[in-house]
């Protein structure tokens, strides 16, 4: 027996949980997949008194559509979207939400995302999880819920560095909803570990919307390259409305990258980190962009 | 089936927020059913080797990295070491204790003895279960995919060549 000693709970809705959560706030913490929390247990790098289970919840699993709008629960599992938004590969012409699939399937290994969540991966906020990337590309709203009632979180304000987030702790991520993107959406997911199933050394989330051979909507971020997930409104900014050259592209994957600050560490130095990210992030666009989506097969 | 309603777990049977340190559970493995209080913080993978009896499934890192502790919670694979024995409550979990019916080997098992799938044997259980899942309801399935699965289970031995051989061949001798 690894962990130290907690009170178990295990409420049935959500209400119950944000009540608890209001209750012993600070010395509880929310137990969804455990692929994060129960390691940081058995090591006691957490000890708190409390643990709320909330895999018994009603309502707060499962993949809907609502008025063109993508809504995932908290608790569905990383493998549930995995096998339900892949579009086959990289670039395909998806309405962008594939992407999420293809970020879920990048998350360690099948047994991990059996029972991790895609709640969790937000929450933990790990900055270099694949999903937070993801949701940020996309533009998605975070929703949190406490006892007073309901908000919604953008991904930039929600993401706030290394494993903090805009969560407080009577709060319970309870959904993300994603827009719709329109026809001609294309994404890509690429990323560089170094084994199968290892975090990311570098991962890039990019989403681009084309008509008549111009960028009419982009989103990019990254994992991997800072303290938190890295948006890049400035790459998408200078896609919008132009034709996406080779050229424009590895200038404003150049812009970026002087501009990134990641962290050296065993799994790579700042200097690869940075040069990973350029031509990652110069691959995902030429592929996203592509009408055959061919360029990041290589 | 939903027996949690009325084990000790339920909070609203234990006062709002009480909480528990010490949970009856009702869990059926491998096909038979147990009901036993269990401490919440013990690990699946502790219950069924400590207080079933059921040691075939080992435990190596106790942090989700290796893949020794591997059992199928209601037909799926997952970590036995990341879950709470008070999780499966109400749940089906199934062990490699499960796959040989007597002294009959299963035909994934008997694969991996004539295609030399282990060594030291202790990566061996978890390994059985991922490959039992990605064949059960598949033929004929790459080598991608095999090594895709096998990921997530560390085997110091073999260098994988030969577990890799074993599961193409049970993909051809079980029959399914
Ligand atoms: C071997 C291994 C490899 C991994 N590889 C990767 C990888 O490559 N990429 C990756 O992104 N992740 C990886 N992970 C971690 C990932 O699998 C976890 O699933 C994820 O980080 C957390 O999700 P969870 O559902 O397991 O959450 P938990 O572990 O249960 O919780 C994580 C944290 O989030 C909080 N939390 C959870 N749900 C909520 C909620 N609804 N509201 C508020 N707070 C909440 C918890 O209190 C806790 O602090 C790996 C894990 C392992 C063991
Ligand atoms: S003991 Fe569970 S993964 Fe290593
Ligand atoms: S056979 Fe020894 S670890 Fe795999």
């Amino acid at each position: 027996m690894k962990p130290a000693p907690f009170q178990y709970l295990a409420p049935r809705s959500i209400e119950e949980t944000v009540e608890l959560l209001r209750e012993h706030g600070e010395d509880a913490k929310v137990l969804a997949g455990g692929q994060s929390l129960v390691p940081m247990l058995n090591f006691r790098l957490a000890r708190p008194a409390v643990l709320i289970d909330v895999n018994s919840v009603t309502g707060l699993d499962g993949i809907e559509v609502e008025d063109g709008t993508l809504s995932v629960g908290a608790t569905t599992r990383q493998r549930t979207l995995e096998r339900r938004l892949s579009a086959g590969g990289s670039g395909a012409q998806d309405g962008g939400w594939a992407l999420l699939g293809e970020a879920a399937g990048h998350i360690g290994h099948l047994h991990i995302r059996t029972r991790g969540t895609v709640g969790g991966s937000l929450a933990h906020a790990d900055p270099a999880a694949e999903l937070p990337a993801a949701v940020s590309a996309l533009g998605a709203t975070l929703v949190a819920r406490s006892r007073d009632g309901e908000r919604e979180i953008a991904p930039h304000e929600f993401f706030q560095g290394f494993f903090t987030t805009a969560l407080r702790p009577d709060e319970l991520l309870t959904r993300v909803r994603v827009p719709s993107w329109p026809e001609g959406t294309r994404s890509c997911l690429l990323e560089v570990s170094r084994r199968r199933g290892d975090f990311a050394q570098v991962a890039v989330a990019a989403v681009v919307a084309m008509a008549d051979g111009r960028v009419v909507r982009a989103g990019v971020a990254l994992a991997g390259v800072g303290a938190s997930t890295v948006e890049a409104p400035d790459v998408a900014a200078g896609l919008v409305g132009e034709v996406p050259r080779p050229q424009l592209i590895a200038e404003l994957a150049d812009d970026l990258c002087a501009r990134l600050d990641p962290p050296s560490d065993t799994h790579g130095s700042a200097g690869y980190r940075r040069a990973l990210a350029g031509h990652l992030l110069q691959r995902a666009l030429l592929d996203a962009t592509s009408p055959t989506g061919a360029a990041a097969a290589a | 089936m939903d027996v949690q309603q009325e084990s000790v777990v339920d909070p609203a049977a234990a006062g709002p927020a009480a909480g528990v340190q010490e949970v009856t559970i009702r869990v059926t493995v491998n096909g038979a059913v147990h009901e036993r209080p269990v401490p919440v913080r013990t690990s699946l993978v502790d219950f069924l080797r400590e207080d079933l009896g059921l040691t075939g499934s080992h435990v190596g890192c106790e942090h989700g990295v290796c893949g020794a502790c591997t059992v199928l919670l209601d037909a799926e694979p997952v970590r036995g070491c990341l879950l709470f024995a008070v999780q499966a409550d109400g749940h089906e979990v199934t062990t490699v204790e499960a796959l040989a019916t007597g002294d009959e080997l299963h035909p994934l098992q008997q694969a991996f003895w004539e295609h030399h799938g282990l060594q030291c044997g202790f990566c061996t259980p978890g390994i059985l279960l991922t490959a039992y899942d990605l064949l059960r309801e598949r033929h004929g399935v790459s080598e991608a995919e095999i090594r895709e699965a096998l990921s997530g289970n560390l085997c110091r031995c073999t260098g994988y060549q030969g577990i890799v051989r074993s599961i193409q061949a049970a993909d051809e001798s079980w029959e399914r």
